[in-house]
Parts: C-alpha cells; structure tokens; sequence
C-alpha cells in the first residue's frame, strides 16, 4: 500500500525529473504560454545566449494584455503597445513559436483560451509569466505564475528548479444562494482569511459545492488564489472535467484519449491524504461579496455597512483600511448600496467567459444602462466573442447600452487604452482593486458579473439579488 | 547576476504591509525600453498627476533619494508577476528589501535578479524603521556571509536563508547555467515520458 497522495502530490510526483541534494526538485513543464505582457526580455536573453525553444510544441504566443479591445482594432490602434506587440510577432517568428496575432480566431487572454482550446490537459505543469495562471488549475493541472527570467528558463530547458510548496485544502461546502456565483465564493475566502493566508502553499480547493460547480465557474475560483497568496491553486479531476477536455482543438483524440482520460481519473485526491492546513467554508453563509478597499482583503457582503477602521484590532489592517477608505472616497458606517458608479467593467481571466456573459446578459436584458456610465463587455477569447454572437448576447448588451469589445485583458491591466479616469469609480469583474490599478486614481470595486450588470442598471453599486425575481 | 556579498547604504523606512507590484512598476513603466524604469518606481505615490515630486514621499526626501536598502511590511511584492518591479527596484539603486514577509513569485524574482529579499520578525523590521526615521545617519549594513543586518544605535539581527540562494547571490550564479548543465536528465525525462504521456507532446 502506498501512502495517500494529495492531487498535488500525484501531478507534481509524475514531473520530477530529478531531486537535487539541496532540496530542490528539477521539475518538467508540460506548457507554457507567452504573452505580450511582459516577455520580450525573456526572448532577448535566449537571443543573447545562443539559445533555442527546447520544445515549440509546448509554448504558444499571444497577444492579450497590450492589444486595444477596441471594434476594428489593429496593432496599432494603442499607440504605447505597438512595440511590445511589434516585439512578440518579431520574437515569435525567429523563434518559430506558434503565434496568435491581433487579429487570429484564435487570439484572447491567455488563461481563457488555454482551457478552451485544450492546451491546458489535466494532469500537465503549466506556467506563464502571469500570476492569474492558477485559472488552469480548474482542470486538475498544477500551473502557476512566474517572472521572466524563469518564462526563459522554461523557453529553453521545459523545466524549473523549485521547492515543493505545503500545502492546504479548502472545503466548499452547502449550497449558494440566489445572486451568488464562484467568485463570490473566492472573495468571501479572501476577505475572511486574508491576502497573505496561503503564500507558501498550493490550495486545493474541494467540496460538494465546487463539485457541483461548472467548468467555467471553477476557473473563476482557481483564478484568484493569487489573491489568496497562493501561486498555484487546483482542483481534482472529475467527470466534469474529462467532458470539458473532451473534443477540444488540441485534446486526445481516438484511442490516444482513452488512455488519457483513464490517466486523468487517478487525478482526485485520496481518502486520508494530509494537509498541512484546512479551511472550511460553508457556502449558504455567502452573499454577493464586493470589495470597499485597495486590497483584495477589503471586501463586504454587498448588504453590510462600510466597516469602521476604528473597530479593527489588527493595526496593519486598521491603517490599510484608513488609507483606503480615505482614496475610495467612502464613510465608514455606511451601506455601500447607492454608492454612485462610473464605470461598469465585465471582463479579465477572472470572469470573461461564455457562462459569465450570459448571467450578466439575463440581468441586463431589457434594461438600459443608467445615463453617465460607461459600461464594457471584453469577451476573454474571440472564440467567446464568437459563441456569444451566436446567441444573441452582443445584441443584448447593445441594446442594453453596453460597448461590445474585442478581446484581451483591457480595464483590468490599463495598458491597451481602456483605463478608468483619474478619481472615477468602477465596479468590475476583474481580480485586484489595488490603488491606480485600472488607472492613476481610479478607485475599484470588485464583484462578480451579476453584481456588476445589475450596477450598471443602476448607476451606483447595486444588490442583484433585488433584481431576480 | 551582480554577486551580492555585503551592502551597506542609507536604508528607507516604508512599513506599509502588502506593497503591491502594481505600486513598484505601474502600468506605464512597461511601455518601452527607453522608459526609466527607476524613475517611475512608486510613481503613483511618488509623483503627483502633473509629473512634479510629492515632497513628504520617503524616496523624495534626502537622504532616502540614495537608499540601497528597504523595510516594509509584511507580504511585501503581492499581486502580478511582473519582474520589472524587482528590475525597478534596482534601477532605483535597491540592492535588499527587509520584510517580516514576501509574496512568492516576487521573492522568486528578486533571487533570480541578485536582489536580496531579506525576512526579519515583524518587531525587528519595525525596530529597525523606527529607528532609521529617527536617526540622522540612516545606514544599514546586510552582510550575507554572516546572514546578519546590522543597523543605527547598535541593532544587530541575524537572518536565515536557503544555502542554494545564498551561493548564488554569493557567487552570482544565474539558474541558466545550473539548468543547463542538467539537459541530460532533461532527455532522459522526456524521452521515456514521450512513452508515458505521448499526448503532451502531440498535440491532438
């Protein structure tokens, strides 16, 4: 009998390419994706070193965090990015790393077209130079961010020297109430527990609940454990998960999938297996979480009170939330409700894809936008784009009086045109609400997409739960 | 990378916790190659909208305009995995950040760039920025060798480290090298794994 083994355990086991005396674990890297973000510097160094892509097949380029959303695009239509996109098309091509331009099919924010296309397999390593890389954890792979030194690393070797993380399990467990979606779920364990409360471990997150949960909306949870302090978050695989992956442009096809997917299905954490930490969260107890501060932390049931620094016995807190109150413009004490918006942002790898456009598209349809906001649809991938055109959601949100973007990171990042100005006030799907984030002095609130649709209706941060009946 | 082995220099107070990389580098800084990066460290804290200087920011005043050191609260490096904010730091003339704690990918990249990520207790850190706001000779010695940081008014504090980061902050050892060396086993890996797991490397 061998010892039980966390889902963790198993991925990480089966990619030990050897152990080193100090510790360390040269560890394989099964994918890795690159972006115009922040990788010119990684190819610059190969190019410095002589060095070639190891392996071509298991890294693809694309273009997401600098590219315009805007209708018409090119990759010049934001002027500050051309020549970072200029610079992934050259690198890509002396590479000869598959590319997926401006105006590919196949173009879109990293995390969201890795799982759809198959890219991301359960059971692979997955890294990219973005720290949302987690979202691919939903599909039982263990994937993280990293800094471009190691995006080059992994460009030329396919490997990685790193210590082995503890690791935690959140247990999901009850079931959500009307107007609460996965990422209610994962702001209420972020306010609960903190920002700090997994840095050094990888999380699993588990339950009835996200057992029970969609493909897509696992994603949204698995996207934000960064925010946890978790670099790596994941979950186990599941009949779910096998008919997510199953036909997918690049996933196992014939006998070739047979042998996979009975792989996979040894990819769930055993009976009895240990964590170095547990945390249970019963789900009946959430309410539609949106976030009142500058850090993830800072986050409130949508119904609450404005909390009063004066109460909080942590000082690190009590400062964090005397600054931020005093930057977002807010009274302690008061509901949050009401509070007038700008911007209405429904986007980012946190919540962009085809089920997230469709719960904010029921709330909205047959309402208009309130006068004065300017509210934004940035479809993940141009394949969502495309499915949602397909049923109609782009003519809802139209009608609605919501702009219909092309896709890419847009508002969450601020460095492709879309930002919110200086002083305005945005409720937004995305996954940080620090200071600036969006753009100097913008002031973020998060939320999931419902939440966010129903603001936008009312101009000011609104409870959607008001909304369905 | 620069061998890191002792810095001594004026070390900036700044004990706010959770200092993000969206603050270190924003946005803007990533625009260009010929953006100075250094310049635009902190910026949104550091420069009003118009470009001019907020005098009370720490790094605006003397003598912290020449700090080589800093100490900040705990989960220092939180948020994106950008390495231009470790890279900022630099640029700025950063060479270690003193933390009761950091955020994993940033701790990463600081190693990976010769930028010592140094953790002391939260009392020490605190003791130690304390001290230094007070003090008219601001300086902070980080010696590696002995894993010791030395500071004003005799605060001395011992610190732990992996040997493995140590050696090649001590030596200035890039990762490529040691990766490279291990290509061998890389082969061997991928070879019977092809067997294994054929479908990682076809893709369907």
């Amino acid at each position: 009998m061998s010892a039980p083994r966390t889902v963790f355990d198993k991925i990480w086991d089966q990619h030990v390419i050897r152990t080193l005396t100090d510790g360390r674990t040269l560890l394989h890297i099964d994918r890795q994706m690159i972006h115009d973000g922040s990788n010119r510097q990684a190819f610059d160094a190969m190019r410095q070193m002589n060095l070639k892509v190891r392996n071509l097949d298991l890294n693809i380029a694309v273009v997401d965090h600098i590219v315009s959303s805007l209708p018409g695009r090119t990759g010049e239509s934001h002027p500050p990015g051309i020549e970072r996109i200029h610079a992934l098309r050259n690198n890509s091509h002396e590479f000869d790393m598959e590319f997926y331009d401006v105006n590919d099919p196949r173009q879109g924010i990293v995390h969201v077209i890795s799982p759809e296309t198959g890219f991301t397999l359960p059971g692979v390593t997955f890294v990219c130079g973005d720290s949302h890389t987690a979202t691919n954890g939903a599909l039982g792979a263990l994937a993280w961010g990293i800094g471009t030194t190691e995006v080059m690393y992994v460009m030329a070797t396919q490997s990685l020297l790193v210590r082995k993380p503890q690791q935690m399990r959140i247990t999901f467990d009850g079931s959500m109430a009307k107007g609460v979606y996965a990422k209610d779920l994962i702001l209420y364990l972020i306010g609960r527990h903190g920002v700090k409360c997994a840095t050094g471990f990888a999380v699993e997150y588990a339950g009835q609940t996200i057992r029970d949960m969609p493909m897509e909306a696992r994603m949204t949870v698995c996207n934000m454990s960064i925010e946890f302090g978790a670099r790596m978050g994941l979950m186990g695989v599941d009949e779910a998960t096998i008919d997510y992956v199953r036909g997918r442009k690049f996933a196992p096809k014939g006998a070739m999938w047979d042998r996979a997917s009975a792989q996979w299905r040894e990819l769930a954490t055993d009976a009895d297996a240990p964590f170095d930490k547990e945390i249970h969260i019963d789900c009946a107890d959430v309410k539609p979480q949106v976030s009142w501060g500058n850090s993830p932390q800072e986050m409130m049931s949508v119904d609450d009170r404005i909390p009063d620094p004066a109460s909080m016995r942590d000082p690190e807190r009590r400062a964090s939330a005397e600054t931020a109150l005093k930057y977002m413009d807010l009274q302690p004490g008061q509901p949050l409700i009401g509070t007038p918006i700008d911007y209405a942002f429904i986007g980012s790898c946190t919540n962009s894809r085809l089920s997230d456009l469709e719960v904010a598209a029921a709330i909205v349809k047959g309402r208009r936008v309130r006068p004065g906001v300017q509210a934004l649809v940035v479809p993940g991938s141009m394949d969502v784009k495309a499915a949602g055109e397909a049923i109609g959601l782009d003519k809802v949100f139209t009608d609605a009086g919501f702009e219909w973007r092309n896709a890419g990171c847009s508002m969450c990042v601020t460095s492709n045109g879309d930002v919110v100005l200086p002083g305005k006030r945005s409720i937004s799907t995305t996954n940080r609400n620090f200071e600036h984030r969006q753009g100097p002095k913008s002031r973020t609130h998060l939320a999931s997409p419902a939440t966010v649709a129903a603001s936008a209706i009312a101009g000011a941060i609104a409870d959607v739960r008001k909304l369905m009946n | 990378m620069e061998r890191f082995s002792q810095v001594e220099g004026v070390a900036a107070p700044m004990m706010v916790a959770n200092i993000n990389t969206d603050a270190l580098s924003p946005t803007a800084a990533g625009k260009s190659t010929s953006v100075d990066i250094g310049k635009l460290l902190f910026a949104n804290s550091r420069y009003h909208l118009d470009g001019s200087e907020i005098e009370d920011f720490v790094l605006n005043r003397p003598p912290f305009r020449e700090a080589k050191i800093l100490v900040a609260g705990e989960n220092f490096g939180c948020g994106s995995s950008r390495e231009r904010a470790v890279w900022a730091l630099q640029k700025f003339g950063f060479r270690c950040v003193i933390a009761p704690s950091f955020a994993d990918i940033f701790r990463d990249n600081s190693y990976q760039n010769g930028l010592l990520p140094l953790e002391l207790p939260p009392e020490a850190c605190q003791a130690l920025a304390d001290t230094l706001t007070k003090s008219n000779d601001p300086i902070v010695r980080v010696d590696l060798e002995k894993q010791e940081v030395t500071g004003p008014n005799g605060l001395r504090f011992p610190f732990g480290i992996s040997q493995e980061r140590k050696m090649a902050l001590l030596e200035g050892l890039d990762e490529i090298s040691v990766l490279r060396r291990m290509e061998p086993d890389i082969d061997a890996f991928q070879a019977r794994d092809r067997i294994e797991r054929p479908w990682i490397y076809e893709r369907g």
